[in-house]
């Protein structure tokens, strides 16, 4: 055998797993990304009195098909000013980032592209920052005043948020003593309880500084619509906006992965170690097989043919999950393969009961101005999220030195901590008042600022 | 020009930013331009710049007899095309001197007062847009869709409507007419709580509308600002009481006032304002009159030669005609005092030393439509 051949047949035989993980998440997350977008335009639709895509397929199912395609051969705009390289680089960078951090997450037990990397989280979290580059460079680029203010708003945004998520994860480190992805959840398993029980002001800390570092509303002053028409993707189109897009939905799922591994248990079901509790592991065919089961129902009231067609082969394709996720329950000899099935199962669960999350606040609140956000950010939460550090830090230390017991010495000091952030609270009010009791600012109306 | 050195250095020597908000903006709501200096994000001047949508609605009018004429006025402020229709035809009356009957006064009392809830409607769902709150104006646009089918179903059209004619009402109104008035009042009152629920208590509508484009009373007066911009600031003016025109003048309301003339008290009042109006609609199809719908005006109107000014509160403020008839079919010249138009000078006095994102919630606060402000 030639050298070369037998080199790339070792090569493939030790990484195949992982290349093919990738290549799954390389294909699939983009399609997935279709499908997150179709549904919060239902979801959003719903909320608001309204039907959403209806006419692409059922219920609109192809859309996000439709939408794909309508983006890939739209023509393509470059502005005459723009630095055409580095417009052209700033969303493949941003994308970029964003898939390539979600090769360190652990989809469940056995899905992984970057097994076993001993710094599984930094790496998460520091190349999904990259993304950041992406951004700034976009706005730059693209030589428009919207997208530079887009991208400055943006790049004060990110750093500022992004050290008060990484503080709120110290407090979830330090209950799991280790970075590792896998070892996380096994610390979940092993403290019988997942870490949002344990460290709850950290996770909360961890949902509000993702929401901003993921761009959504209320905090999305980068693209905030109304103001600066569409931040730093102003001036793009077609697929370079793609790209920018599936970035920004792809690092939804990033930070949901984050906040599931580290929080809420990874893929353990609720109550892993609770024995009577076995009979949870039957849900998940169970929810796939209702959802089956309300596609045939609706099947029959579908105004054409090929939408009963289309709603029947979408039942299909649930009862085939649902039997998938059945059957090693029943059979015996395939037991083995029930914690990697459902793990997978509750992790994307989690995920998109996280990203409903981030959904819901989008269709619900108005959005904060620039000043408010930062204030916010370094006002409140940076020194709460300081705060929640050192009660976790002081917590285990009189639970390993003193031996008191774990929850006990938790409560305390969130309590400690949540005190703490009613005082800040309370200093914020106070600063709030004394500044608007002042008078607004005003430059002298005797100026002209256009004369001449 | 007064050129301050130590205005134009601005933090670390950056030029100050030129930046062009419009004609083509999500929320300059229509095509209002903008120029906006800004240093960093803080805005140091505005310059409005209009005319995108002008139609010469007044010259026009000029070459139009007085009945051809009233139909162009719904073009102008096109979310209260009632509003206008009721000023024009009032104001024609008077110069007429005719009056209409007790009938169509109170239909038309009516049919106004529910435009101005759609109109604030329409405010209501867009400001809240801007603002970043997505959900109130699909909230917004089904109740005003309830408003326009009673439109619909009195006079055949939604928006541009035409509903009124000079001297009284072309229709009688429909027979559920009041029923389906009375259906959309009383759900309304639900309705509104849901907006209050959404917005009201909101710390962060709160942040972004409180002390954000203040406008004391004196400000208001001089720069000639009215209806709710006015009240807003604690001016209890509103001429459905100070000069009753239609059929006001039969029913008991309350003129909401703010106290700070900021944004949060603009919003209170215009909430306030749509359940007034609910409660004006309520009592008038408790009675309402019978008798003739048209007053005696000719086929022909032919004014004597004179001149004739009439205003009335209109969603936006004060809409004011004057019209001068030289005794021919057709008016000599219309002059029209559009609310939108007026309220847009404070723009400049409200938005500076304020940040981006305030002048966005500054334009939506005043309420502007281009198509008057433009005509």
């Amino acid at each position: 055998m030639h050298p070369n051949l037998h080199a790339l047949l070792v090569f493939l035989q030790t990484w195949w797993v992982e290349l093919v993980s990738a290549v799954v998440i390389v294909a699939v997350v983009p399609l997935i990304t279709g499908y997150l977008v179709l549904m919060e335009r239902k979801l959003m639709a719903d909320m608001q009195a309204r039907l959403g895509p209806m006419r692409v397929g059922p219920h609109g199912l192809l859309q996000p098909i439709a939408d794909a395609v309508k983006l890939l051969i739209k023509e393509d705009i470059i502005p005459d000013n723009a630095d055409k390289f580095v417009f052209w680089l700033a969303p493949v960078v941003s994308m970029t980032a964003a898939l390539t951090s979600m090769g360190a997450i652990a989809f469940g037990p056995s899905f992984e592209v970057a097994r076993d990397i001993n710094v599984g989280l930094l790496f998460v979290i520091g190349v999904s920052s990259l993304g950041l580059f992406g951004i700034v460079l976009g706005g730059w680029a693209s030589n428009s005043h919207y997208s530079i203010m887009g991208a400055l708003r943006s790049t004060a945004q990110l750093v500022s948020y992004e050290t008060a998520a990484g503080l709120a994860l110290v407090s979830g480190l330090l209950l799991a003593g280790t970075l590792k992805i896998r070892a996380i959840v096994e610390a979940q398993q092993h403290f019988g309880v997942w870490f949002v029980f344990l460290a709850p002001v950290a996770f909360f800390i961890y949902v509000v500084a993702s929401i901003a570092e993921t761009n959504r509303a209320p905090f999305d002053l980068p693209e905030a619509e109304s103001e600066l028409v569409a931040g730093y993707m102003t001036e793009y189109s077609g697929f370079r906006w793609a790209c920018y897009f599936l970035g920004e939905y792809a690092n939804m799922i990033v930070v949901g992965a984050v906040a599931t591994t580290l929080f809420l248990g990874g893929w353990l079901r609720p109550f892993p170690n609770v024995h009577w509790m076995n009979w949870l592991d039957a849900l998940p065919a169970l929810f796939t097989a209702a959802v089956g089961a309300y596609c045939v129902y609706r099947a029959g009231k579908q105004p054409a043919r090929v939408q009963t067609w289309f709603m029947w082969g979408v039942a299909l394709a649930c009862f085939a999950v649902a039997l998938i996720l059945a059957v090693p329950l029943v059979v015996a000899p395939l037991k083995f393969m029930v914690p990697g099935l459902h793990g997978a199962f509750w992790f994307l669960l989690k995920i998109s009961a996280y990203i409903y999350l981030f959904m819901w606040l989008r269709f619900t609140l108005p959005r904060y101005r620039f000043d408010q956000l930062m204030h916010l950010g370094w006002y409140i939460l940076i020194p709460l999220a300081i705060m929640n550090v050192l009660g976790v830090g002081v917590a285990m230390i009189l639970e390993m030195e003193y031996g008191w017991n774990r929850w006990l010495a938790l409560v305390v000091t969130t309590a400690f901590t949540l005190a703490a952030a009613l005082f800040l609270l309370r200093l914020n009010d106070k600063r709030v008042a004394a500044a608007s009791s002042a008078a607004p600012p005003e430059a002298p109306s005797t100026e002209d600022s256009y004369a001449g | 020009m007064q050129d301050d050195a130590a205005q134009k250095q601005t933090l670390l020597g950056a030029d100050e930013l030129v930046l062009n908000m419009g004609p083509q903006h999500p929320s300059t709501h229509g095509v209002l331009r903008v120029k906006l200096k800004l240093d960093g994000e803080r805005v140091r001047g505005t310059e409005c710049v209009i005319g995108y949508l002008h139609r010469g609605v007044e010259k026009i009018a000029e070459n139009r007899t007085y009945q051809q004429f009233a139909p162009y006025v719904d073009r102008m402020d096109y979310v209260a095309a009632v509003s206008n229709g009721l000023g024009y035809c009032e104001a024609v009356e008077k110069l007429l001197n005719v009056e209409a009957p007790p009938r169509a006064k109170v239909i038309r009392t009516i049919m106004t007062e529910l435009q101005r809830i759609a109109s604030h409607l329409i405010w209501l769902g867009t400001h809240a847009l801007d603002i970043g709150a997505l959900t109130p104006l699909f909230y917004c646009l089904r109740e005003r869709e309830e408003i326009l089918k009673i439109f619909e179903k009195y006079c055949g059209a939604r928006l541009t409507t035409h509903a009124f004619r000079i001297g009284g009402l072309q229709y009688e109104a429909y027979d559920s007419f009041e029923k389906d008035v009375e259906r959309f009042c009383k759900d309304f009152e639900r309705r509104i709580q849901e907006y209050v629920d959404l917005l009201t208590g909101n710390s962060i509508w709160i942040g972004r509308t409180r002390n954000v484009g203040v406008l004391n009373a004196e400000d208001c007066i001089a720069l000639g600002a009215s209806g709710p911009v006015l009240r807003a600031s604690g001016v209890k003016w509103d001429l459905r009481k100070a000069q009753p025109y239609a059929a006001y003048d039969q029913y008991t309301f309350e003129i909401p006032v703010g106290t700070n003339g900021d944004t949060y008290d603009r919003y209170m009042v215009r909430m306030e304002e749509m359940r007034q109006s609910r409660l004006i609609c309520l009592q008038a199809i408790e009675n309402i009159p019978a008798g003739p719908i048209l007053g005696k005006v000719g086929k022909v109107l032919k004014p004597p030669a004179g001149e004739i000014y009439h205003s009335i509160e209109a969603p936006k403020g004060i809409l004011g005609y004057y019209i001068v008839s030289d005794g021919t079919t057709q008016p000599y010249r219309v002059r029209i005092r559009p609310p939108s138009f007026i309220n847009l000078q404070a723009l400049d006095k409200m938005a500076r030393g304020h940040l981006v994102a305030d002048v966005v919630a500054i334009i939506g606060t005043l309420d502007i439509v281009l198509g008057e402000v433009d005509r």
